[in-house]
Order: C-alpha cells, then sequence, then structure tokens
C-alpha cells in the first residue's frame, strides 16, 4: 500500500483561548490533488501553515513522506521545503526584485544555482504560465492581479517540487484569469507529477483542480472524498457550502442574527 | 483592575518584550557567525547604510562642530577666560567622542532604522517572509545578518568621516569668524586628541550600527496588522533604537573614562 505524501493526524491549535484546529486528520497521496474547502476562519491557512512550519500546532502529528515534520531544526526544515512549493493568496512576491529573480530564487538561494544558469530555467517557466521575456526584466509592482499569481505559480514550480500548496489561488481576479489560473495549476503539477494542496472558498476551482476534498469546519474535517461525490453528500455543512446558502449550521462570524 | 494589577501587566509585558529582544539577539548573532552568508546582499546594504546616509551624516557633523566653536567661543568669552586653545580641544574631543557618534546613530536610526523596519514590516504583512522560508530560505540570514553586519561595519566609517567633517566645521568657523590662527587651531586639536578619544568613537558607533539595525529589523520582522501595523513598527523602531543608543552612549562613556 503506498505511503501517503502529507499526513495529519489529530492536529490541534489554540489561539489563546479560541480553538482553530480541533483534531484534523487528512491524508494527501503522491501525485493527488487534494482541496480544502471551508468558510473564512474555519481553519484552513492555519492548516497550511502548521504543515509549512509556520506555525507550531499545540498537539499531533504531521508528516511528510513518512517523517515528522513538527519541531524540526532549521537545518531540516530548509531540507523539508526543498520539497516544496508554494502559491500564495497574493503572490508575495519580492518586491526588490525582478520577475525573473523571484522565479529563480529558489534555484539560486535553495539549489544553490547560479544566476547565470537559472535565468533562462526562470525564463522557461515563465513562458509555461503564459509570460514571456519581455516581463522577465520587469518589477512585481509592474504587474496586475493575474500576472503577479501567475509569476507567483512559475516560482512555486520553477524547482519542480514534489508537493505544492496554493493559497485561495482565485481569489482577488476575475473568473476568467481564475479560469486560466486553474488551468495551469492542473497543467503544471501534472507536468512536474506532484501532490497538490490547496485552500479555497471557490467551488468552482476546487471542482476544476481536484481529486479529492476535504470539507473543513469549526476545525474538523467534517467531510473528506472524491470531488466527483461531493453533490451527492447529504452532509448540512457540505451542502450548504457547495450551494453557497445563508441558512443552514454553518454559522459566518460576526453574522447578524 | 486595580492600580497594582495594571502595574503587575506593565511590568511582566516588559519583561516579555526583554525576553523576545534578547532571544532575537542571540539568534541573529548566532546566524551572523554561520554559513551560508550572503555577501551581495551585505554589499547592498553597506551602500545603502553607509553610502547614502553620508550627506546627511556630513551635514550634521559639520554644522555640529561650527556651533560648538561658537558656543564655546561665545561662553568663554563671558567669563573673560582665554579661548582660543580651549576651543580646539572642545571642539575636537565634543565631536570625537560624543556628538560625531550620538548625532550620527540618531541621524541613522532615523533614515536606515525606520526604512528596514518599514521595509521589513512590509515583507512580513504580505507574506514575502513566509515566501522566503517556503523557498527554503532562513530570513534571518536572508533579511537580518545582511542589515546587522553592514550596521556594524559601516558605522565607524560613517563616524570617521563626520568626525573629519565636524573637526573642519570647528575649524572654519574658529578660523573665519573668529580670526583664531590657523596653524595654533590645527596644533591644538591635534595635541588634545589622543588614540583613546577615537577608539571610543568607533566602539560607540559599532555598537549603534548593531543596536539601530538590530531594532529595525525586530520591529519589522514582529510587525501586525497591515499598514497600520508598518507604521507602528517603524514609530517603535526609531523611539527604541534612539533611547537605548542615549543610555549605551553614556554606558560606554562611563567605561572608558568614568573615574
Amino acid at each position: 500500500m503506498t505511503a501517503p505524501k502529507i499526513s495529519l493526524r489529530g492536529v490541534r491549535k489554540f489561539f489563546g483561548e479560541k480553538v482553530v484546529l480541533d483534531g484534523v486528520d487528512l491524508d494527501v497521496m503522491p501525485g493527488e490533488s487534494v482541496v480544502i474547502i471551508g468558510g473564512s476562519g474555519s481553519g484552513k491557512s492555519v492548516t497550511l501553515k502548521c504543515i509549512l512550519g509556520l506555525l507550531t500546532p499545540d498537539s499531533g502529528g504531521i508528516e511528510i513522506d513518512g517523517k515528522s515534520v513538527v519541531g524540526v531544526g532549521d537545518g531540516e526544515r530548509e531540507r523539508i521545503n526543498g520539497k516544496i512549493g508554494m502559491l500564495f493568496q497574493n503572490a508575495a512576491l519580492f518586491d526588490s526584485l525582478t520577475v525573473w529573480e523571484n522565479v529563480a530564487f529558489g534555484l539560486i538561494a535553495g539549489k544553490s544555482m547560479s544566476p547565470k544558469d537559472a535565468k533562462p530555467i526562470a525564463i522557461e517557466k515563465l513562458g509555461h504560465v503564459g509570460l514571456d521575456e519581455k516581463f522577465a526584466m520587469m518589477s512585481p509592482a509592474d504587474l496586475s492581479g493575474g500576472m503577479r499569481k501567475r509569476v507567483g505559480l512559475a516560482r512555486a514550480v520553477a524547482t519542480e517540487p514534489e508537493i505544492i500548496f496554493f493559497d485561495e489561488p482565485t481569489t482577488g481576479i476575475d473568473p476568467i484569469m481564475g479560469d486560466i489560473i486553474n488551468e495551469l495549476i492542473v497543467q503544471c503539477t501534472r507536468e512536474i507529477g506532484a501532490s497538490g494542496l490547496t485552500i479555497t472558498h471557490d467551488m468552482a476551482s476546487a471542482r476544476k483542480i481536484s481529486d479529492k476534498i476535504a470539507m473543513l469546519h469549526k476545525g474538523r474535517i467534517v467531510w473528506f472524498g472524491p470531488t466527483v461525490d461531493i453533490d451527492d453528500s447529504d452532509n448540512p455543512i457540505v451542502r450548504q457550502f457547495i450551494f453557497g446558502r445563508a441558512e443552514g449550521p454553518i454559522e459566518m462570524e460576526g453574522r447578524p442574527i | 483592575m486595580t492600580a497594582v494589577q495594571t502595574v503587575g501587566r506593565l511590568f511582566l509585558s516588559f519583561l516579555e518584550l526583554v525576553g523576545q529582544v534578547t532571544v532575537f539577539t542571540l539568534v541573529s548573532i548566532s546566524h551572523c557567525l554561520r554559513p551560508p552568508f550572503y555577501f551581495r546582499l551585505i554589499g547592498r546594504q553597506m551602500m545603502e547604510i553607509g553610502y547614502y546616509s553620508l550627506p546627511v551624516i556630513a551635514l550634521t557633523t559639520l554644522f555640529a562642530g561650527m556651533v560648538l566653536a561658537l558656543q564655546s567661543y561665545t561662553g568663554f568669552q563671558r567669563n573673560s577666560v582665554g579661548a582660543e586653545g580651549a576651543i580646539a580641544e572642545i571642539v575636537v574631543l565634543s565631536i570625537t567622542r560624543e556628538l560625531g557618534p550620538v548625532l550620527a546613530g540618531l541621524m541613522v536610526a532615523a533614515r536606515v532604522g525606520s526604512s528596514i523596519a518599514a521595509e521589513i514590516g512590509t515583507m512580513r504583512v504580505t507574506e514575502q517572509i513566509d515566501a522566503l522560508v517556503t523557498l527554503s530560505t532562513n530570513p534571518f540570514k536572508y533579511l537580518v545578518v545582511p542589515r546587522v553586519t553592514a550596521g556594524v561595519f559601516t558605522l565607524p566609517l560613517l563616524i570617521v568621516i563626520g568626525d573629519i567633517i565636524g573637526v573642519f566645521g570647528g575649524y572654519i568657523v574658529a578660523i573665519y569668524k573668529l580670526n583664531f590662527n590657523a596653524t595654533l587651531y590645527l596644533k591644538n586639536s591635534w595635541d588634545s586628541l589622543v588614540t583613546e578619544d577615537v577608539v571610543t568613537g568607533l566602539v560607540k558607533a559599532a555598537v549603534f550600527g548593531f543596536v539601530v539595525t538590530l531594532m529595525g529589523c525586530y520591529q519589522g520582522y514582529h510587525s501586525r496588522g497591515g499598514a497600520q501595523g508598518v507604521g507602528a513598527a517603524t514609530i517603535n523602531s526609531v523611539v527604541s533604537s534612539s533611547i537605548l543608543i542615549l543610555i549605551l552612549n553614556y554606558l560606554i562613556s562611563a567605561l572608558f573614562f568614568g573615574a
């Protein structure tokens, strides 16, 4: 039996009195694309940050390739992150670097490649996301939101990672650009055979890029299964979310009663 | 809440802050001593901190030297004391021991410390620091070490230049306004200067360079809450490093010159 690429068991995380993750269990198999859906404040971003080592869970275990990644030292974390690519919600491009330097950053800083060798690879990756060479020397500040996302995607796949994380990949861009980003995510992850873990509340995006969907509610996975089965789910939380209904068991924070 | 509880909470918050700054400092120092080293970034920061701060340091020390000569002269005249020999000594000792390092430190805190806090703070709130981590790059090595290293090595160089310009400022006023003898003034300046004066100033400069860049990095690294958080980090960086410069200036002076 194939071992999961990413495995979460009973992950709990508190911020003061507030329980954000309340025992999350999740497996992402090699080459599989899993999307975590859930409302705002359901714990999606915290789950991702715990896997990436940006936050430390209060209890529970997280494994990548069968090895625990909770509480590891700086050197080990850098080694683990060498297998990982990440597309941030707002792309998180480095303002002080040009577009090609952003894309090549993981190759130069993480893989010790010379800038001379890394530049053609960065330009090639930019081509994969539909940006030609003229964009390479531009500053991220000169790009539109959709272009920034594409550069972020090129940066995420530049090192050909084994796992790619996507944080709200279609948030803040128009539906057409959103669909282009979804297509690129599918294309780029298939091309390098990476496992994908995405967090989003955009159901169109989730349906397009995932093999499986996990629904996170109040810090717990309340539904997990193949994407094709989600419409048949009789879970009232899942049904309220995927059909975008105001009435139902999900109570939004700050919503008037 | 009672007054005692309020004081207690404030004291505990202060202790927490001291602990956080101490840990940040120790982690930064440990990364300064371990490879990899980003020499290109260190060079860029040395240009940013040193070269681009030169005009403001030159202006500050020039006018400090000029006003020092003028005020000393008017002060001595009021008390009918012979001034020509003393003014050269006052200018050169005040500039090299105190005014050069302190004024330059404060100006660098305002110009560079605030810029570091704003830049790193913006990187924090726009997830660029998280992006560094996911790209297998330690943010301390990439952001903190180049700035702190550049601060420690660049500020003494700035101070040497500032000292020369400050003494020159005093010379201009003494010769062209107060009509002192130029040769005698320079001789008095040179004779009153000992190695210890310059060394003290350089030690102060290195310490201030460390404090200013470290506080800028610390405040930026821990900024929260968008634009307002970055603004607060910038203010805190300038205020905290200015206060530390004044306190450390006294402590270093007491260490070198305390009876």
